[in-house]
């Protein structure tokens, strides 16, 4: 599929971006593009939202007496969770570089239902809105995943109002995921098989199956859970003959999935990046494209292992415990495939490369980690520790974050037209790598030696690495400012972009740099 | 690609921009509504799971609560729920065949149906609310040995058939937006996509049902 496309020619023209100034036509729009770009700017309000309360919850933890009161220390964590995975990780990549990009990937002119596309934004602003909501009236305290019968029955906050708002912002997760599946099956253009999609919508394809089978769960579960709450009628508080394993039981079969939501968009961005900047095809595609529905697949049948202490049957544990070490073989696939294709490339490290490397780097610490939590034995001692913190956010910001930011540099010349300044860029992208590991390495010791994690309090000999902590969030916290202020300058003044500024080699650069509106694609066949 | 798709949607208005051809259109749809419909059966399924768990916990418990539930009623409900999908289906044979008339007919007939069910899930309401079977504060049950975990299954009836009757309301509010447009003339033999869409939604809402007959009414009968 070598394509010889008709190229628009390079003049200013009409494109989706200037094609029409007026509020209406953003918030009333249906193109991919720019619902893309509305859900970029949401996620972003929601992103320093998040980052806020984990700047309150690292202060906190400056000295072992800590900052604020047990209830303020609670309720941070758990606003911290549920806006950063619930309204940022779970839409980050899909809702924006996935919307903007998977159709011109697959040559289709928009998704399949380009109104339920702009339902999914308003019904996720909805969910945020009852979500600040909750914030505002005074948060929330149960951590971000609401375990019944605390939820249910004991805890003074705004449960049901969070509840309800996670509950809202699930179905513009099954309407993207809907959408994509749609349209992947549906709408290639002719000539894109299966065994040549690019690897970018295969990691989306595998996304939008967990989306689609598991959210709708977690949606029940909270029904369940706010009727409870209501009616002081039992179904998860044992002492009105409820099962509260049976909570976190439905709760993990969406939230254990949900964390595959949360890195198969990163990987599918990383492989697209390791691709282009490697100048080579990716080594093993097929690998990679099935090891991502292997990963969506396997990773329904895993939640059991969030349970090793909860009381689950041992037989149940072990079973789980083995499936999560499988789950570990086709995330390994990736990582080998993404280094077996540098080898012998010809690597340059422009920033989305280096956000590559970050991710890799972070990831396979993480996911190795992931692999200690999996062993039982191991997991009684580091169960609810800052262990377990670490692990997860090596995978969540460490390959999430990480992948998120290269994808939006990567692919900031298309949705922009421009470009953004490579010194800074760079910069930021260490500055973020630095801040990162010295935020999450400590915690690993921590946990390690037993600090439990969702204490405002701990012991003093916790406090050195509790510092070290506290000074890379802040480290971090500038390596997220800097993108925000050149990517905003950028937007305005960069330099104009060249049609492919990367010589990559995807459909989606082979059209003009910012694309019409409502067309993508200068193309029907090739 | 702006002519091809001015001489496309010139000889079919139905036709979106982004699609080829309405054959690529009508797939989409019906993909779309599958997939709709798995998460539905997820949704669902995560209270029948709840369900499965509790029924195996408190098997007396839940056997004794279904000499309190209205066998009559759920069985009229039940048939008055498979005749609606009958019509249903005999108004998608109607759409595809282009028969207007027949169309807003059955249409009527389904959503008739479809008010029946409700009144009726009304009634067997009423009567748990004069019981004091709805979960809550004001629970009572005849057996004091059985008293939360009757209450759980209450609780379980009134979420499973609740969900099932929001289904049911909004299948109708379908239902009416259809016979305006057939009334109008929209549908055709060619294009009838929104018919056969709402006729699928509609099945499902009955096979739901179909489940919760007999394991909310029938599991105590056998003994």
């Amino acid at each position: 599929m070598s394509p010889t496309l008709p190229f628009a020619s390079t003049e200013a023209r009409t494109n989706y971006l200037n094609a029409d100034y007026g509020w209406k036509s953003w918030l009333f729009t249906t193109d991919h593009k720019r619902i893309a770009l509305l859900y970029l700017f949401s996620i972003t309000v929601f992103f320093f939202v998040g980052g806020l309360f984990a700047v309150g919850m690292r202060l906190n933890l400056l000295t072992p007496q800590g900052l604020f009161s047990h209830d303020t220390y609670n309720k941070l964590f758990t606003m911290h969770g549920i806006i950063m995975v619930f309204f940022f990780l779970v839409p980050s990549i899909p809702a924006t570089l996935g919307n903007f990009l998977v159709p011109m990937m697959i040559g289709a002119r928009d998704l399949a239902f380009p109104r339920i596309n702009l339902l999914s934004w308003y019904i996720y602003i909805v969910g945020g809105i009852f979500a600040l909501t909750a914030v505002v009236q005074g948060g929330v305290d149960t951590g971000w995943t609401f375990y019944a019968p605390f939820s249910s029955t004991y805890s003074n906050t705004h449960v049901i109002l969070a509840a309800l708002g996670v509950f809202v912002s699930g179905f513009s997760s099954i309407l993207t995921g809907l959408n994509f599946i749609v349209t992947i099956h549906k709408m290639r253009a002719p000539g894109m098989t299966w065994s040549r999609l690019p690897l970018f919508v295969w990691g989306h394809y595998a996304t939008s199956l967990i989306q689609v089978l598991g959210t709708p769960v977690i949606a029940i579960t909270l029904v369940l859970l706010g009727l409870e709450r209501l009616l002081h009628a039992g179904i998860f508080d044992p002492t009105l003959g409820g099962d509260p394993v049976l909570f976190q039981h439905l709760f993990w079969f969406y939230s254990h999935p949900a964390v595959y939501i949360m890195i198969l968009p990163g990987m599918a961005v990383i492989s697209e990046i390791v691709a282009c900047f490697s100048r080579k095809a990716i080594f093993g595609y097929s690998f990679v494209a099935f090891s991502s529905i292997a990963i969506a697949v396997l990773g329904f049948l895993v939640w059991g292992h969030h349970l090793f202490v909860a009381g689950q049957s041992m037989y149940a544990s072990m079973a789980f415990s083995f499936i999560s070490f499988l789950v570990a073989v086709p995330s390994a696939i990736k990582v080998f495939n993404w280094t077996a294709t540098m080898y012998k490339g010809s690597v340059s490290f422009e920033t989305p490369m280096l956000y590559a490397f970050g991710f890799i780097g972070l990831f396979t610490i993480g996911g190795l980690t992931g692999l200690f939590l999996a062993t039982m034995a191991i997991d009684v001692h580091v169960t609810d520790t800052y262990f377990v913190i670490a692990h997860f956010h090596y995978v969540m910001v460490g390959g999430m974050v990480m992948a998120y930011l290269g994808g939006i540099h990567f692919w900031f010349p298309k949705i922009t037209g421009r470009m953004y300044p490579e010194g800074w860029a760079k910069f930021a992208a260490l500055v973020v790598f630095v801040g990162f590991n010295l935020t999450f390495f400590p915690q690993f010791i921590l946990g390690y030696q037993g600090m439990p994690r969702r204490y405002a309090h701990y012991a003093p000999e916790f406090q050195v690495l509790n510092v070290m902590s506290t000074a890379g969030a802040s480290v971090l916290a500038v390596g997220y400012l800097l993108p925000m202020i050149y990517l905003t300058w950028a937007w305005r003044k960069g330099p104009r972009a060249p049609q492919n500024p990367w010589n990559a080699k995807g459909l989606e650069w082979s059209s003009h740099p910012r694309p019409r509106l409502p067309t993508t694609l200068n193309i029907n066949r090739w | 690609m702006a002519d091809s798709e001015a001489t496309l949607t010139a000889h079919e208005p139905e036709l979106k921009h982004h699609f080829d051809d309405s054959a690529q259109q009508l797939e989409s749809s019906t993909l779309g509504m599958w997939v709709f419909l798995v998460t539905e059966v997820m949704f669902f399924g995560g209270m029948f799971g709840a369900y499965t768990v509790y029924r195996n916990l408190y098997r007396n418990a839940f056997a004794s609560t279904s000499h309190f539930m209205n066998v009559i009623i759920g069985a009229v409900n039940t048939g008055v729920l498979i005749c609606s999908s009958f019509t249903m289906v005999l108004a998608v044979r109607s759409a595809q065949l282009g028969q207007k008339k027949a169309l807003v007919a059955f249409l009527i007939l389904t959503l008739i149906l479809g008010c029946v069910f409700l009144s009726l899930k009304y009634v067997e309401y009423h009567e748990k609310w004069v019981d004091h079977h709805i979960p809550g504060p004001g629970f009572q049950y005849a057996d004091p040995r059985y008293f939360h975990q009757a209450q759980i299954l209450f609780l379980l009836y009134f979420a499973m058939t609740g969900m099932h009757a929001i289904h049911m309301i909004v299948g109708a509010g379908l239902l009416t937006t259809l016979i305006v447009m057939a009334a109008r003339d929209r549908f055709s033999a060619t294009w009838h996509t929104p018919v056969e869409m709402i006729g699928l939604y509609w099945h499902f809402v009955d096979i739901v049902w179909i489940f919760l007959f007999p394991l909310l009414y029938l599991i105590g009968h056998t003994q």
